[in-house]
């Protein structure tokens, strides 16, 4: 069985590493901070101005000040801070971030993202990612690895508009686990019932051993 | 000198003139200045050129100056969270710049801080970097962006005293600050303000000295996603 949502989630949470500090993106990457382990330290940033996000509140206890970067009701924790969007893209661009956990639309072989429009479709914008995905140390993407058309999403060469170039580091996907390397992609880890035949025929994306 | 005003429609007077540019803080519905972009509806002030990192939902924030059509072209990072923008856009009568979110942020505060451009590795290889120009250094591509400096700049702050300090809460800081200080002139609006000396003065988010017009009123403070935790 390919991973669900949640252990998708669940298998991005092991890219983590005590000290962290970590950008989550929207949708699936958000529930990688369901699976941080006990006792790890791990500071998520939210690039709307916080370090520090803690879960969502308890009904009635929503503020309207703190949202974090998808626009959903959050909390804080005891090592929280709150900075300007300025102050928030210079620790991103700066390279202080270690990891950003993203979606996206499409990946290539050579680490291309496309995650933010489809031309004449679709105009919501980059938001952040592009700032991203240029600043910080490790990009991490986690997608379905077919689109709803069946197609993969693993390609040699993204169609999309591009948020970067040769960004990606590793493609986490419901088939398994995959690292941009030179000439292409390296198989890491097959999700549970995977096999490795059934990921390479959903792939369009160069493997490379 | 008084920085005080009565109302949102006495702190613009004067300010507003339609082919205008304005920069707007908030992130969503966060810490936006909703009294402010009413009163700007109200003048009916046209063609306005607005930096703000989104555009509000159609009939809250800076959506409802889309509905009256007083906006001629944004300056924004993402504007997924409304449909009669897209339909302007789409159709052709309303201008979009898209700008990453960072390199927006760090437009204004350049723009505010004196500094004409600036250069970022975000965006390049991508349609953001096209007409721009490029420049190596040491080894790695940057592409320029320029600073913005707006006739107006549009703030919600949490309190100000009656000099103009300002100090936020949480995560309504976001955009407000570098915002504030790309504008030639700065307006903000505020839940209260205090009397000089309430402030710890190590404490204060925005020194006055960017902050010329203040407002108190009672903002709705819109929730755009709640979402709740089981007990």
């Amino acid at each position: 069985m390919p991973w669900d949502r949640n252990q998708l989630a669940a298998r991005a949470a092991k890219e983590l590493q005590d000290g962290m500090y970590v950008n989550l993106g929207i949708g699936i990457p958000t529930l990688v901070a369901n699976y941080i382990p006990e006792g790890m330290t791990v500071t998520l940033q939210s690039e709307n101005g916080m370090l520090g996000i803690g879960p969502f509140p308890l009904a009635g206890e929503e503020d309207a000040d703190l949202i974090n970067a998808g626009k959903q009701t959050i909390s804080e924790l005891p090592h929280s801070a709150y900075f300007d969007s300025a102050q928030s893209f210079a620790m991103i661009r700066g390279g202080k971030i270690a990891m950003a956990i993203l979606g996206a639309m499409e990946v290539s072989e050579n680490g291309d993202l496309a995650n933010w429009m489809i031309p004449g479709k679709l105009v919501k914008g980059m938001g952040g990612a592009m700032d991203l995905v240029a600043g910080v140390k490790r990009v991490v993407v986690v997608m379905d690895h077919a689109n709803k058309h069946g197609e993969s999403k693993v390609l040699h060469q993204c169609t999309l508009p591009l948020t970067g170039k040769a960004c990606v580091h590793r493609i986490i996907t419901n088939l398994g686990v995959l690292d941009v390397v030179p000439g292409g992609l390296k198989i890491v880890e097959l999700a549970d019932g995977v096999t490795e035949a059934e990921l390479r025929a959903a792939t369009e994306a160069t493997l490379v051993n | 000198m008084k920085k005080v005003y009565a109302s949102a429609s006495a702190a613009l007077d004067g300010l507003l003139h339609d082919g205008m540019s304005i920069a707007a803080g908030g992130f969503g519905l966060c810490g936006i200045p909703e009294l402010l972009i009413a009163a700007i509806k109200d003048a009916s002030t046209k063609d306005i050129t607005i930096a703000s990192n989104n555009c509000g939902v159609d009939d809250f924030g800076l959506g409802v100056l889309l509905a009256t059509r007083q906006i001629k072209k944004m300056q924004s990072s993402y504007v997924g969270e409304n449909a009669e923008f897209m339909r302007q856009f789409l159709s052709g009568e309303l201008e979009l710049e898209f700008n990453p979110q960072g390199t927006l942020a760090e437009r204004m505060r350049a723009g505010g801080a004196g500094i004409p451009g600036f250069y970022t590795k975000t965006g390049v290889g991508t349609v953001i970097a096209e007409g721009k120009e490029h420049k190596d250094f040491n080894g790695e591509t940057y592409i320029l962006e320029t600073g913005i400096v707006t006739d107006l700049a549009i703030v919600k702050a949490w309190k100000a005293d009656t000099s103009g300090n300002l100090v936020f809460r949480k995560t309504a800081r976001n955009f407000n600050v570098p915002a504030a200080t790309c504008g030639r002139v700065c307006v903000a609006e505020v839940e209260e303000i205090v009397p000089v000396g309430t402030f710890d003065p190590d404490c204060i988010h925005l020194p006055g000295i960017y902050v010329h017009r203040i407002i108190q009123g009672h903002h709705e403070k819109r929730i755009e996603q709640r979402t709740v935790r089981s007990a």
